[in-house]
């Protein structure tokens, strides 16, 4: 008799328990329930319709302790050591500004992907040495919970430089480095290689080089994808815009020797959206310039460089875009499984690439090229390539049939063709990772701890990175590696 | 029920050393893992202890994969690696003698220690979990000529690519099974000049079978290759029909 005296909904409600959630909480559909007060608001004014709300979910935060400048490999890098060594959970706040969220541009997409300890500068193979660890154990450093493992597809196949007989006393010293530190490396004689690889033509080559463990290329965007899915679960912001100005605060100071010295400071970083003048300025505590083969054009806006020449004020990042090409070639009575990547004498390069006799291969751009600014283009570059006699001369493919090409950039340090690290003298607050002229993919993991390190730490404390500093542009000590793919 | 899976699932509480999803019947488990995935989507509880019970099973793999080479002053190298694998499950057989297996205790006779210089001739370390840092403790077995890796969860390509120091010896090696093994790491095994037996038999990871064989006899001439019957993803053509059994046989 109750229940028909009461009303009805009010008695359902009353007297049985429904299950689900629990009315008035925390609901699931917090963003549709925001749209509907909107819009019921909309229609209860009258006039125009003002947006209570403005949308601002695509521009970045208003305050962000670090802004890492480029969202390609090394800038990810840098962010996630960054969270990985900060003291406290939570304590850092990372903003990662990539103007371009399709990475068609970005060197990190197009890379060939190799990795390799085969260099003269014992950093440059300490940084590989830990590379190839962070690859092999991925799925530990990334490992974000519901998210399948990371497949890499690493062909640990190693690298084979072959070298003429000038080179070849250079090649032997550089080996003896190599296995200092602690990469596997064997030097072979032309009669072993070709016993080994007797499709390699021998004529010329007086020496080669074999890497036999933590060597070989892997798909790189498979570990940016695995860098950005931990970055999230971390908390880092992404924002996609461009960075168009710094805001500097500047501080005269003394130095030692009686000189006055123009000390600046990043505080604001202008990040202007995607086809629009909109822009969001930052308020940050440290920059890092992150970005590839642009980064000449961030230090220009921090006023890098803007001083006579000769001076530490006047001194610019020596970092431009070297265009490079790759070939993709079919040639079905090529070299076997067993092909390691092949460096030739001349600086051309190639590897196999599937299990289906197709090949990969470029050159590394020469010492002095023109770069122009414009598109790369991904044309059959057939013509282009028989005119720069580009076919590894070493290795005869016969018929082969080019499938498609690509072009990317390296990040080309003019200067010595060696990253720089660090913080630059006079602009304090921004920190550098950029300018390793291919072979940024590689060193990224070592370079990204490196940096965090110098920030957190205030000097590096695993691979000392100090011949990698901006100073050395200034003082014109070139640390060179001869060793470029 | 394939066993084709790229990459092993992580399974949670489950531990990462089983193949996760790929011979599990439908159905209950995969209602678990929804809800399981639900909970870990809503709640950072489920998430902090599912983080923490996948550090917990890494953590043992990576205590049974201790370095074990401070033995090999004491006792030689052969007892030092053959202790390593008796250890982790695995069975060892040093030359003129049996196999010494542990028994599901894991308990192992300690006669071996007495064989300073009797080299280890075969290694039994199917389903073991041995991994890339537990390589430094097989490969003071310099003189091996047998090793069955079959069925390791964590052996993969990286893992192959160490194998080269073993190439004078090595004749007989086994992989079926393994679930990170792809045809990557089987193009680092042309080092192995003297095999004459390989196993590539059921390898998940591998994504064509059959053109792997192919490929894998051609960089091993002298290796008796067993895995992939490599007819069998061939099409048959028009007179290879099966005939009909209604039809007579012709005479």
């Amino acid at each position: 008799m109750i229940r028909r005296v009461l009303p009805h909904g009010l008695g359902r409600g009353l007297l049985t328990r429904r299950p689900g959630t629990r009315r008035g909480g925390f609901s699931l559909d917090w963003d549709g329930k925001v749209s509907e007060i909107k819009k019921k608001i909309k229609s209860i004014l009258p006039g125009t319709p003002c947006d209570v709300l403005p949308d601002t979910s695509h521009l970045p935060p208003e305050h962000s302790d670090v802004v890492v400048v480029g969202g390609g490999v090394l800038g990810l890098s840098v962010a996630y050591w960054l969270k990985q060594l900060e003291n406290r959970r939570g304590g850092m706040r990372v903003l990662v500004v990539e103007r371009d969220h399709t990475y068609s541009q970005a060197s990190t997409g197009l890379s060939v992907g190799g990795i390799c300890q085969q260099f003269s500068l014992p950093e440059n193979i300490q940084l590989s040495l830990f590379s190839a660890s962070f690859l092999r154990n991925i799925n530990e450093y990334l490992a974000v919970t519901n998210a399948p493992p990371l497949d890499l597809q690493f062909n640990p196949s190693g690298y084979l430089l072959l070298a003429s007989e000038k080179d070849a006393a250079a090649m032997e010293s550089n080996v003896k480095v190599q296995k200092q530190e602690g990469a596997k490396v064997c030097l072979m004689s032309p009669d072993q290689l070709r016993n080994k690889f007797p499709w390699i033509n021998t004529e010329g080559v007086a020496l080669a080089s074999y890497g036999m463990e933590n060597e070989g290329w892997f798909d790189p965007w498979c570990l940016l994808h695995g860098l950005r899915q931990k970055l999230m679960s971390m908390g880092v912001f992404f924002c996609q815009g461009e960075v168009t100005r710094f805001v500097t605060s500047s501080q005269r100071m003394m130095t030692t020797d009686d000189e006055m010295v123009t000390l600046k400071s990043i505080h604001e970083v202008h990040v202007k959206m995607d086809h629009s003048l909109e822009y969001q300025p930052v308020e940050c505590a440290i920059v890092i310039n992150a970005a590839g083969a642009w980064s000449a054009q961030i230090a220009a806006l921090a006023g890098i460089g803007k001083g006579p020449p000769g001076t530490l004020q006047g001194t610019k990042l020596p970092v431009e875009p070297r265009k490079r090409y790759v070939y993709v070639w079919h040639c079905p009575q090529g070299p076997g499984l067993e092909t390691p990547l092949v460096a030739d004498t001349s600086g051309a390069y190639f590897r196999r690439e599937g299990l289906g006799s197709n090949y990969l291969g470029g050159r590394s751009p020469a010492e002095v090229s023109r770069v122009g600014w414009d598109m790369l283009a991904r044309r059959h570059r057939i013509i282009v390539m028989k005119e720069s006699g580009f076919w590894p001369g070493s290795v005869c493919f016969v018929h082969p049939q080019v499938q498609t090409a690509w072009a990317g950039y390296y990040d080309y340090n003019t200067f010595d063709q060696n990253g720089v690290v660090g913080p630059h003298p006079l602009v304090v607050n921004m920190y550098f990772a950029t300018g390793f002229s291919g072979h940024g993919l590689q060193q990224a993991p070592g370079v990204g701890r490196a940096v965090a390190e110098m920030i957190l730490e205030g000097s590096f404390q695993t691979i000392d990175l100090s011949p990698f500093l901006f100073n050395r542009f200034y003082l014109g000590e070139k640390t060179q590696e001869n060793n470029i793919m | 029920m394939s066993l084709r899976l790229v990459a092993p699932m992580w399974n949670g509480t489950r531990g990462i050393h089983r193949l996760g999803g790929a011979v599990v019947p439908e159905g209950n488990q995969k209602k678990e893992r929804k809800m399981l995935q639900f909970l870990n989507n809503h709640f950072y509880d489920v998430e902090a202890l599912r983080g923490y019970l996948l550090q917990r099973e890494m953590s043992k793999v990576h205590l049974k994969n201790r370095s074990f080479t401070w033995l090999e002053e004491q006792h030689g190298p052969y007892s030092a690696g053959a202790f390593f694998i008796l250890k982790q499950g695995g069975a060892v057989k040093f030359r003129d003698k049996e196999w010494i297996r542990p028994d599901k205790y894991g308990h192992f006779s300690p006669e071996f220690w007495n064989f300073r210089e009797v080299p280890v001739e075969a290694v039994d370390a199917s389903d073991c979990e041995i991994n890339y840092e537990g390589l430094d403790n097989l490969l003071l077995l310099k003189e091996l000529q047998s090793l069955s890796l079959q069925r390791c969860p964590h052996v993969d390509d990286w893992c192959l690519s160490r194998l080269y120091p073993l190439a004078d010896s090595l004749q007989e090696l086994s992989l079926a099974g393994c679930p990170r093994v792809s045809e990557r790491g089987l193009a680092c095994l042309h080092h192995l000049q003297n095999l004459r037996r390989l196993d590539i038999s059921d390898l998940p990871a591998v994504s064509n079978p059959g053109l792997t064989q192919i490929l894998v006899e051609e960089m091993l001439p002298n290796c008796q290759v067993v895995g992939v019957d490599w007819a069998e993803g061939l099409k048959l053509g028009p007179e290879e029909q099966p005939q009909d059994t209604a039809s007579p046989v012709p005479a």
